[in-house]
């Protein structure tokens, strides 16, 4: 067990490796030169030089990438230029409430999601699958941003049951019943989508199972249909499950852009949209790598969650 | 290509072919709905330059935020006064036009890396999968935002963005598709036969693969007009004036407390379109996948379905001693429904079990032995199985149609099974010992310890070496032949009255398959349980078993005492198997394979189902039915010749 997980862990390198030299070619790929961007028109040429050179782009593709690389891995990725602070301050002070947002999405979209699959499955085609069914179409066809819209205007306006963003700083002022107020609206809308994929996915993967001679086999037994369903089916299934709800890590980490902007979240993606903008480029390459990131940690704690489940990984 | 066509001659349905992936579409009434829906709006959108709107981009400051239904503005108008109606056509215009780019553009990029990295394999797969992991490591939109950072907000850097992101989920998916048929043989005879590269992939993978790669656009089609609508959205895609739907969004977004359908409008629509697209898009896939088609993933329900005791029963005489047999199988017929064909797998079976006794069900696969044996427990899978006549009788009690917990208490108590292949039969996330312990507590009510205590006990008595430990062992940690001892135990754990034993060897190698063999047929013995034994080898049948019954075209077509078949076949069927058997001290024994295939289950023929394989057949055998007839002691016969000597 301890040996998967060290090698499971020591297969997150490559992958890390990999995120740093996509964010840095994407952002090496910005067509004019950068310094100029982001010193604007009226920049002498002392300056662009001297921006250059504090970006290392007087230096060869490679050699950018190692000098960028040893910075990163001190922890420095960066001063922002728009904001005079360093990046990974920035970044790392948005990043807790864009885990918070993400996380409570995500664990009720699997909670949520794959209830609702294995009641859907359970009662294939009789109305409570088919309501399912609607719910999930109408979920994986909203866009999430619209929704959120819908939503501010719904509780937030017309009923004023919760506020409709303007929360500032995580557990600043009104303390952890403020933060949940705020948490309730964007966590919902987040997690519709995602839920949505894993009510589908679960569905289908628990009638695969019911299929399987394992089950026959449970049932030959004599087993109730609870225990054959729980305890034989939706185990096997939920091994199946896990990596998909990894995979959902990275949409609900993603859509949060969008929710963070309707529901004026303080988290990375706002910071994000608005460092576009400004062509704040450092800002971007740092928060980019930063939630990458923790979507790889994210996915290898999917991948030890599976194995704990799935003795025929442990083993692998 | 030609071989999978003749085995599966057996199984598809003769005449009709297969509907085509329209047809299917078609016949599916909710993506025909999507079709409908998609299709008003994409021929909206088109004809938006000829339809009777005003201009999307004319201002009108003193009438702006007009509401839905003021006269001129039957939607409204925006916040500077442009029409609503004009703007959401030509918005849905350019955000379908983007998103059905991306789509094509992500797709054939995609498919291409597939395709070249599983056709030349080596340092180019490794090259572009390594490539496409890089990318996959990301949150999706989070690298569509940093392209488009990169390139600068525009609805071509949009899209452009929306299409790298999509470019992994292509690749690897048509890479997939690729390698499993890039070793076939038509591709090798294509490599021999001189083609280029060029053509192979073009005209010989391309095809196979195509389906899939239409699978994959129609599914992901709607995920990139919701995207690009998304980047639009944050400001990141079309630039004022222009607006798609994303960009109508973001501007209405603002105005929600003061003119909500600003922002509603336009978000319905893209709700409308990616509905559309998502109903079409499960409709091909449900159409093109083979799987998916005559409700291959319906839910296999808990029992059998079967037909009304009244209709069931409608010939048979009143059950006179089979009424006190622990199994009395009498006039079964089970069939199955797929698609608008129905496989008559079982067509009338009648036998029974007596106490203690070793009964084998021999015959060809397709000949409704497996069907016959899962019926009695009510296991066959429905959806497609049914039981539709006959009665199967447990001391008289009609189990067919019986309660599910009535069932429940007999599987596995009175009656045990004991299946074919114990790689897949036992729960591969269960410890061996649990599976059996589960069986023990249901049935006689134990607590968790005491009932493993037993399972290990049992475990011990079939002879698996240091139970206690192995009881620890997940299925995939024990060799096949351990597997099946635990397949034994977990049958004989509540001391049944008939153990049902399906091909229990056939996956097992020769010395395994003696060893399991004695062991089942010695402990049953010594429990006094009886066996129901099926095989397709008479080799093992006749090691085991006292009767034999041996079944053709889901029919019982001679049956008698195992010595007596053995010694004299008289169906002309029986022969024929027992010439195909090899015997020891008889090297020169000629083995004589039966030409042709068994009937398929959905076309049996009149009479005798044997007949078109018979050296011996005249034109009464295939007309009207034959019956079994009583030809000596205990000994029956389906077979005109032999009913009329």
């Amino acid at each position: 067990m301890g040996l998967y997980i060290l090698r499971r862990c020591a297969m997150m390198a490559p992958v890390l490796f990999g995120v740093t030299i996509i964010v840095f070619l994407v952002i090496s790929l910005v067509p004019g030169d950068p310094a100029k961007a982001i010193l604007g028109t009226f920049a002498t040429p002392e300056n662009v030089a001297q921006v250059r050179h504090d970006l290392g782009l007087d230096q060869s593709l490679p050699v950018q990438y190692l000098i960028w690389i040893a910075h990163v891995l001190r922890g420095d990725l960066g001063r922002s230029y728009i904001l005079h602070k360093p990046v990974l301050d920035e970044v790392l002070e948005r990043l807790g409430p864009t885990l918070l947002l993400a996380g409570t999405a995500l664990v009720l979209a699997s909670v949520v999601g794959v209830l609702l699959g294995v009641a859907a499955a359970v009662r294939q085609n009789a109305w409570q699958d088919k309501i399912i069914t609607i719910i999930v179409l109408i979920g994986i066809s909203t866009p999430s941003f619209w929704l959120g819209i819908l939503m501010i205007f719904w509780f937030g306006v017309r009923l004023a049951w919760l506020p409709v963003g303007g929360m500032r700083e995580m557990f600043g002022g009104g303390g952890l019943l403020d933060t949940l107020r705020h948490l309730v609206l964007p966590a919902c809308v987040l997690a519709a989508v995602a839920g949505a994929v894993l009510v589908r996915l679960t569905r289908g993967a628990m009638l695969e199972i019911l299929r399987q001679d394992y089950v026959r086999t449970a049932r030959a037994k004599g087993l109730s249909e609870r225990r054959v369903i729980y305890r034989h089916a939706f185990r096997n299934a939920i091994v199946g499950i896990i990596p998909v709800i990894g995979l959902e890590a990275g949409y609900v980490l993603g859509g949060a852009v969008y929710i963070e902007t309707v529901f004026q979240w303080p988290g990375v993606g706002r910071m994000l949209v608005s460092a576009i903008s400004t062509r704040d480029i450092l800002l971007v390459q740092g928060g980019v790598l930063i939630v990458a990131a923790a979507y790889v940690v994210l996915n290898l704690l999917a991948d030890i969650v599976q194995s704990l489940l799935d003795p025929r990984i442990r083993q692998a | 290509m030609s071989v999978a066509t003749g085995a599966s001659a057996a199984v598809e349905p003769a005449k009709s072919g297969r509907p085509t992936a329209w047809r299917l579409l078609t016949q599916n009434r909710v993506a025909t709905f999507g079709l409908v829906l998609l299709g008003a709006i994409v021929i909206v959108a088109i004809a938006a330059p000829i339809l009777p709107l005003s201009d999307p981009a004319v201002t009108d400051l003193a009438h702006r935020l007009r509401p839905p239904f003021t006269a001129g503005h039957i939607l409204g108008t925006d916040q500077v006064g442009r029409d609503i109606l004009s703007r959401l056509v030509w918005g849905t215009r350019l955000s379908l036009a983007v998103g059905v780019t991306a789509a094509f553009a992500a797709a054939a990029i995609g498919s291409m890396i597939g395709l070249v990295a599983a056709f030349y394999g080596g340092l180019a797969d490794t090259l572009l999968m390594r490539g496409v992991d890089m990318l996959m490591a990301f949150p999706y939109l989070l690298l569509a935002l940093a392209i488009v950072a990169a390139l600068g907000p525009g609805l071509f850097n949009a899209m452009l963005a929306i299409i790298i992101v999509n470019i992994p989920f292509f690749a690897r998916g048509v890479r997939g598709g690729t390698l499993s048929i890039v070793h076939a043989d038509f591709m090798a005879a294509a490599r021999l036969s001189g083609l280029s590269d060029w053509r192979i992939v073009t005209s010989e993978l391309l095809p196979n693969v195509l389906p899939g790669i239409v699978i994959g656009v129609s599914t992901t089609i709607g995920w990139m007009i919701l995207e690009t609508a998304g980047l639009s959205f944050l400001g990141l895609g079309a630039q004022p004036p222009q607006a798609d739907l994303g960009g109508m969004l973001g501007e209405g977004r603002n105005l929600v407390q003061v003119a909500p359908h600003v922002a509603t409008i336009p978000g319905l629509v893209i709700l409308a379109l990616a509905i559309g697209v998502n109903l079409v898009g499960d409709g091909l896939r449900d159409a093109l996948d083979p799987k998916l088609k005559s409700g291959g993933l319906a839910r296999v329900h808990a029992q059998t379905a079967a037909a009304a005791r009244g209709e069931r029963q409608k010939l048979l005489t009143l059950p006179g001693e089979e009424a006190r047999l622990p199994i009395a199988v009498r006039g079964l017929e089970t069939h199955f429904a797929i698609g608008r064909e129905i496989y008559l797998a079982v067509n009338g079976v009648s036998f029974a079990v007596r106490p203690g006794e070793s009964l084998g069900l021999v015959g060809e696969s397709g000949s409704g032995k497996t069907v016959t044996a899962l019926s009695i427990a009510g296991l066959v899978a429905t959806p497609p199985g049914r039981i539709v006549g006959g009665e199967i009788l447990h001391h008289g009690e009609d189990l067919v149609g019986a309660p599910l917990s009535r069932l429940q208490t007999i599987r596995g108590g009175r009656i045990a099974y004991v299946f074919q292949d114990p790689q897949t039969t036992l729960n591969p996330l269960i410890p061996v010992g649990e599976q059996i312990a589960e069986s023990i507590r249901r049935h006689q009510g134990l607590g968790r310890a005491e009932a493993m205590r037993r399972a290990i006990g049992i475990m011990d008595s079939v002879r698996i070496a240091d139970a206690a430990s192995r009881a620890r062992s997940y299925p995939h940690e024990l060799s096949g032949g351990q597997r099946q001892r635990i397949g034994v135990a977990m049958a004989l754990a509540n001391d049944p009255e008939v153990i049902i034993a399906d091909e229990p060897t056939t996956a097992l190698d020769v010395t395994t398959q003696a060893q399991v063999l004695t062991l089942l047929n010695d402990l049953r013995r010594a429990r006094g349980a009886a066996l129901v034994f099926i095989s397709h080898d008479f080799g093992v049948i006749a090691e085991v078993c006292d009767n034999v019954h041996v079944m053709y075209g889901g029919r019982i077509v001679e049956s008698g005492k195992v010595a007596d078949v053995l010694a004299r076949p008289m169906h002309p069927y029986t022969q024929r198997l027992l010439a195909c058997v090899p015997k020891l001290g008889q090297p020169n024994r000629q083995i004589l394979p039966i030409e042709g295939l068994p009937p398929a289950a959905n076309a049996l023929p009149a009479g005798c189902a044997f007949a078109p394989r018979c050296d011996l057949a005249e034109s009464r055998c295939r007309t009207g039915a034959i019956a079994l007839a009583e030809v000596g002691e205990e000994r029956f016969v389906r077979c005109i010749r032999v009913s009329a000597t």
